[in-house]
């Protein structure tokens, strides 16, 4: 959940808009510097840059959703997806850009979790930011040493018979982990499936939730 | 960093500001007017060193490495960044004062 300010209110009991009221840093000097050499140099228009913070905040991971629920229920649609995530989503009218989506599926004897140990790579284009722990130190030095007690940490307990596989993205190789369909759910319609599938279930850190 | 100890993962989750926002923004119409790649970028991201990691947040190490790929491309100079930093720090004490509007 996004963190409140409850903790900084101002005087007149409002909370401070962080962003904007919060001393001038280096860094937000440094932003402001970039941002309008490209201007002025004909690089960029603030419209594009409007449009872009836009673009990327439509993102979000009822995409993925979408993906994941037409994947439960038109076989030739997993199949399609299993083989050529990049196509198979892009297909749907999904903006993928120009990495390569890999979608990754987990069944009983099988669990994925993706990460990105270098930095950040993520299916943002599908899935929109990534979290912050995502980007955390500790989520990307552990989850390739030790990913059964992360992901212990996020209340997903593995039984010992089953695999879990680790995959590190990288800038050009993006993952999505298409999670297992819930008991329960037959005959189910593809929006009311979607609703079962959380940004968790498929980064792997999460399952799909329970009718 | 990945397979290094560390500690549970935290799990605080913060709206993004608006000028973090403006930093990604930077890297997409950056990368696609050809200046960098995510490897250039990937690349002064790993010459700030070890410590950078700890001190810096994410969207300040990326906009240091937009900064540093932006200059080697020739988009501007490393004297019009500093007229350019020198002159918003005058604008006002808070990012929404030194905004150029």
């Amino acid at each position: 959940m996004p963190h409140d300010h409850h903790d900084h209110l101002s005087p007149s009991g409002h909370p401070y808009r962080s962003d904007n009221d919060a001393p001038l840093s280096y860094w937000q000097v440094m932003e402001i510097a970039v941002r309008e050499l490209m201007i002025e140099k004909g690089e960029v228009t603030a419209a594009e840059v409007a449009a872009q913070i836009d673009a990327m905040d439509a993102r979000n991971p009822s995409h993925g959703a979408r993906v994941v629920a037409r994947a439960w229920d038109e076989p030739e649609f997993r199949a399609a997806l299993l083989a050529d995530a990049t196509n198979a989503t892009r297909e749907m009218g999904f903006d993928i850009g120009p990495m390569n989506l890999v979608a990754v599926e987990n069944t009983q004897d099988v669990h994925n979790v993706i990460v990105c140990t270098l930095c950040s790579c993520y299916p943002r284009n599908l899935l929109g930011l990534p979290p912050d722990w995502y980007k955390t130190r500790e989520y990307r030095s552990r989850t390739v040493k030790e990913p059964r007690k992360v992901l212990a940490e996020f209340g997903v307990e593995l039984p010992d018979n089953v695999t879990c596989r680790v995959h590190d993205s990288t800038a050009d190789m993006r993952y999505i982990v298409l999670p297992a369909r819930p008991k329960g759910t037959d005959g189910w319609t593809q929006e009311a499936l979607a609703e079962l599938v959380t940004r968790d279930s498929m980064i792997g850190t999460g399952l799909a939730k329970q009718p | 960093m990945g397979g290094d100890a560390a500690g549970p993962v935290p799990t605080d989750q913060h709206d993004f500001a608006l000028w973090e926002k403006r930093v990604d923004a930077l890297m997409i119409l950056g990368a696609a007017r050809g200046h960098f790649t995510v490897d250039g970028l990937r690349r002064a991201l790993e010459d700030m060193g070890e410590q950078a990691f700890e001190d810096m947040s994410y969207y300040e190490r990326w906009i240091a490495s937009i900064n540093q790929n932006l200059i080697e491309a020739g988009v501007y100079s490393l004297e019009e960044l500093g007229s350019k930093m020198e002159e918003v720090r005058t604008r006002g004490e808070t990012y929404g004062a030194a905004q150029d509007v």
